[in-house]
């Protein structure tokens, strides 16, 4: 972006919580049932109907709050937000406004240079969803599906700490793994679980008060958030350099046509007309039940990163990788478990071979089709000599099509590395014999020509040679007789 | 005695003891109301079909021996209550074309404890007005003088029960809507305590004040009533889990050492001489009966009018929010755009009172304006709760009028909303509070009943029921009937 001026940007997560009931009624929330299928009549807003609070989703809203060490409220009050539209069958949305149930936690994100940025959580509350308005295949009619109406969402708040695309990105990743770290979230974001709204502006450097900023809403990829951001902040830089004014207002984000337009100014802003909800008691939390549900909590993804760092001696870098989804963690344990040891070793194979292969196939390292014994029985063979990790490879590849096990396919196709130096020393002899130019412009000083003789040798063993030991074995008979 | 003229605790004793049938009984009071009811206009909905089969499956339970206290006995629903599978109104014209599809829990557990359905009565619009000309469906007339209205909101129950169209009928009260209505027509009105009964399926006005009760003939069907149909409900977050006591068994309690505050700003000069005479005159008969009166200050409570009609439109302006003509009730023809749908749509469907509430409402919690209304009101509530609870730490319960005035003359006051909002200054304290009030008959002024309120502390419905009880044995106010038209009666 253009020089001289900083980007400040703060988001407002909505993640779905995966309850298996509403928020304020006992229908289901799966996805993808027929319109209306899974609104009852509280969803619905029919006369006379009261909602009750699920308390599974308080019990989500906790372990987020301990996760990010915010502090629970005591005492957290839902408010109605007031405001008409076809979707919201209430004419108010239910939400947490003055007193939320989370407020002042954070979270720390790694850079790409590898420093770390402590983000604010200036908090979280507990809301409803509403349902969506259909238009496809109706004509000039609109139709309105409840079936999301009252699905419960947390919606978490960053303060405005973050200061480029890339760091809203980050950011978000990171509240994307701790949910599905916690099991409150499936972060599915195709189907809308995951989603934000970006809060945007952009401030001379060194400036200490706050650009006009604009809110680009509902995102539902970390792609848009991206080009989103990146486009609001070249169009507010570009007006404000072209001497015009940045106006408050809500936008949103073209992702055909890659930009952003606007929605509504703040003048067309609703009046929300909060105030506490007379139906719904003031949610009064006990400390008993906050340490309980604490008692609950699995290790985080931060704390196991640094254990990764400390007790298997990975890199930050690494650490981060492998635990970024908890599955992916626990598939990397379970294979130095099964190893006994080699941590880097098995951390380089996940995030290297296997992650290359999950990404071909498309799949979740939950699909993978070689499971973490397997391939710590592969390793183990490289560790042991049977193969190099050229040829572990190879067997890791037929493993996973062909479902055996890497000593089968090791036996199967002869893959056994050669470790035996007198074969190995007649395989050298025939390669000095067949070069005589090379051997003769090494021993005249070409020490660079080693390599060669290193591949010729592989070459003529199919790869299966202990490359060590060709190395040793080479530079013996180089040397001369 | 007619079938008609019995309490609710006769016809429950009579029919268990096979004197008469619930079919019997509920066609008495099926031709009381085909023969009254095109004067007073005290039903919405008369649900006779349905009435004689569940009067006639009593019956089968009565004859098996299953009867209970309310088994056969028929009753009416206030239009606010959802009855499944019946129009379920509200005496709105937006919910003219609504037919609930569930019942309300009051409505559920009066059904379970035997009870017979004649039919859904007559109210102000969305309970709002404390004269019942505020209806949709016509303003209902006082059975003591068709000229005057019957008090509201639960103006369709009183004149069903003080004409003998129902022996028994349940209200609701916000601020006053089932106390002032049974004044007026000489019943006694129970309003429990906030969270003592369900709110499940009662369509909200003020869902922090708004509570379900009972217009009876006496103390004794207001207790066999309510015992019916309160206690802890897991569908309304606000109703209270606390187990319902025996209110029956709980009825003879000797009146000797009770200790009675008699609100002094209940006797200011609002107050029509002649029902201040007779309130007075009842106060006297408590002591006589043994009770202890003292004169207690409630310096706050004179603020209750203004506080409760900044948080009743506020709460209202919100509940009223889902008619929107989208999923059911009133659709305006051919709405050009989605604006034009609501506008329309609420446009026609709602009465000018409505339409007055939810712009007074909406303009107290708008941006700017919350502090200054909304939240002073509240604070003021506080206020007064608080000196609701100084008055108990010294007397058992407190005593007053019930409202200003007896009946009066339809149209009366319908152009000027303030005099009409000042009916329900005796009342609106308990609403505020939270507090159980029950207002008992105790005297006639030109032909016209007065009621007695009497306030108790949180959970004292029992005690409440107690007092009027005591001063029921003493009495006959309310045994008094209205004069039948001339032409004979059914």
């Amino acid at each position: 972006m253009s020089g001289g001026w900083e980007t400040v940007i703060g988001l407002e997560i909505h993640a779905q919580l995966a309850t298996r009931a509403k928020i304020f009624s006992g229908a289901a929330t799966a996805f993808g049932a027929p319109p209306n299928a899974q609104a009852c009549l509280v969803d619905l807003g029919y006369p006379g109907v009261l909602p009750v609070l699920n308390g599974e989703a308080v019990r989500m809203a906790v372990r987020f709050g301990l996760a990010i060490g915010a502090r629970i409220a005591p005492r957290s009050v839902f408010a109605r937000k007031n405001y008409f539209y076809p979707d919201l069958p209430k004419g108010y949305q239910i939400s947490q406004y003055e007193l939320p149930i989370v407020s002042g936690g954070a979270v720390t994100i790694v850079l790409e240079d590898g420093s770390r940025k402590r983000i604010g959580v200036t908090r979280a509350h507990l809301e409803e969803d509403a349902g969506k308005s259909l238009h496809e295949g109706l004509g000039e009619w609109t139709g309105i599906d409840l079936n999301r109406a009252g699905t419960p969402l947390l919606e978490i708040v960053s303060e405005p700490e973050l200061r480029s695309a890339r760091e809203a990105i980050a950011y978000m990743k990171k509240i994307h793994t701790l949910v599905r770290y916690l099991g409150i979230c499936d972060g599915n974001m195709q189907e809308g679980s995951f989603r934000c709204d970006a809060n945007v502006s952009v401030r001379p450097v060194g400036a200490s008060e706050f650009g006009t900023r604009c809110e680009i809403k509902n995102l539902n990829s970390f792609r848009f958030v991206d080009k989103a951001i990146q486009y609001e902040v070249g169009r507010q830089i570009e007006l404000i350099e072209g001497g015009g004014r940045v106006v408050q207002e809500t936008r949103l984000y073209d992702s055909d046509r890659g930009v952003t337009r606007p929605m509504r100014t703040k003048e067309e802003a609703n009046d929300y007309r909060y105030f506490p909800d007379p139906d719904l008691l003031p949610l009064v939390l006990e400390p008993a039940f906050v340490e309980s549900v604490r008692a609950t909590l699995p290790e985080l993804p931060d704390d196991k990163a640094a254990r990764f760092v400390a007790d298997h001696g990975l890199s930050e870098y690494d650490a981060g990788v492998l635990t970024a989804s908890r599955e992916l963690a626990d598939y990397y344990e379970a294979v130095v478990a099964a190893l006994g040891g080699e941590p880097k070793l098995a951390a380089n194979w996940v995030m290297g071979d296997l992650a290359g292969l999950l990404n071909r196939d498309g799949l979740e390292i939950s699909g993978a089709p070689v499971t973490a014994a397997g391939l710590a029985g592969l390793l183990g063979r490289i560790v042991d000599g049977t193969i190099s990790g050229k040829i572990a490879k190879e067997v890791l590849e037929a493993m996973w099509s062909e479902g055996q096990g890497a000593d089968a396919v090791i036996e199967a196709r002869g893959l056994r590395q050669i470790t035996d130096s007198t074969a190995l020393e007649a395989v050298i002899a025939a390669v000095l014999a067949a070069n005589p130019g090379q051997l003769a412009g090494y021993r005249a000083g070409k020490d660079k020509l080693f390599g060669f003789f290193v591949g010729q040798v592989m070459k003529a063993t199919g790869g299966k040679a202990n490359p060590a030991q060709v190395n040793e074995l080479l530079k013996r008979l180089l040397a001369g007789p | 005695m007619k079938l008609h003229e019995l309490s609710v605790a006769a016809l429950g004793r009579g029919l268990r003891e096979r004197e008469f049938s619930s079919v019997e009984v509920t066609r008495a009071f099926l031709d009381r109301i085909a023969a009254r009811n095109p004067a007073l206009n005290a039903f919405i909905t008369v649900t006779a079909g349905r009435a004689l089969a569940d009067a006639a499956a009593a019956d089968a339970r009565l004859a098996r021996g299953e009867g209970r206290p309310l088994t056969g006995v028929p009753l009416a629903h206030k239009d606010i209550f959802c009855t499944d599978g019946i129009l379920t109104t509200c005496g709105s014209r937006i919910l003219g074309n609504f037919v609930a599809p569930y019942d309300a829990t009051v409505v559920e557990r009066l059904d379970a404890a035997g009870m017979v359905l004649l039919g859904k009565t007559n109210m102000d619009e969305f309970a709002m007005g404390s004269s019942n000309e505020t209806s949709g469906y016509g303003p209902v007339r006082n059975p003591w003088d068709p000229g005057r209205v019957p008090g509201g909101s639960s103006g369709g129950s009183a004149a069903a029960v003080a004409a003998g169209l129902a022996p028994v009928a349940t209200g609701t009260d916000t601020g006053g809507s089932i106390r002032q209505p049974a004044a007026l027509t000489g019943l006694t009105g129970l309003k429990p305590t906030y969270g003592r009964v369900s709110r499940y399926g009662m369509i909200a006005f003020a869902s922090s004040l708004d509570q379900g009760g009972v217009l009876a003939q006496s103390a004794v069907d207001a207790a066999l009533v309510l015992a019916a149909m309160a206690g802890p409900d897991a569908r309304d977050s606000t109703c209270i889990e606390r187990p319902v006591p025996d209110y029956v068994a709980g009825l003879e309690r000797p009146m000797r050492g009770l200790r009675i505050g008699i609100i002094r700003e209940f006797f200011g000069p609002g107050l029509e001489p002649g029902t201040g005479a007779a309130v007075q005159a009842a106060l006297g008969g408590f002591r006589t009966l043994g009770a202890e009166l003292v004169e207690v200050s409630l310096p706050n409570l004179p603020l209750s009018v203004p506080t409760y009609y900044v948080v009743a439109p506020a709460e209202a302006s919100s509940n009223l929010s889902r008619f929107d003509g989208v999923r059911f009730g009133h659709r305006c023809a051919d709405p050009q755009d989605l604006r034009d749908l609501y506008e329309r749509s609420r446009g026609e469907g709602f009465g000018a009172e409505v339409k007055r509430r939810i712009m007074t409402g909406t303009y107290v919690l708008s941006a700017g304006y919350y502090d200054a209304y909304y939240l002073k009101a509240q604070q003021v509530r506080s206020l007064i709760n608080a000196d609701f609870r100084r008055a108990f730490a010294a007397v058992d319960v407190l005593m007053g009028p019930t409202s200003p005035t007896p009946a009066f003359p339809l149209g009366a006051k319908v152009d000027d909303p303030i005099t009409m909002y000042l009916n329900d200054i005796y009342t609106i304290g308990a609403n505020l509070a939270g507090l159980p009030a029950i207002s008992v008959p105790c005297g006639l002024v030109e032909g016209l009943p007065v009621g007695l309120q009497v306030i108790g502390p949180h959970f004292a419905e029992e005690l409440l029921l107690a007092v009027a009880h005591a001063w029921q044995r003493e009495t006959d106010w309310h045994q008094r009937r209205p004069p039948e038209p001339a032409g004979g009666t059914a």
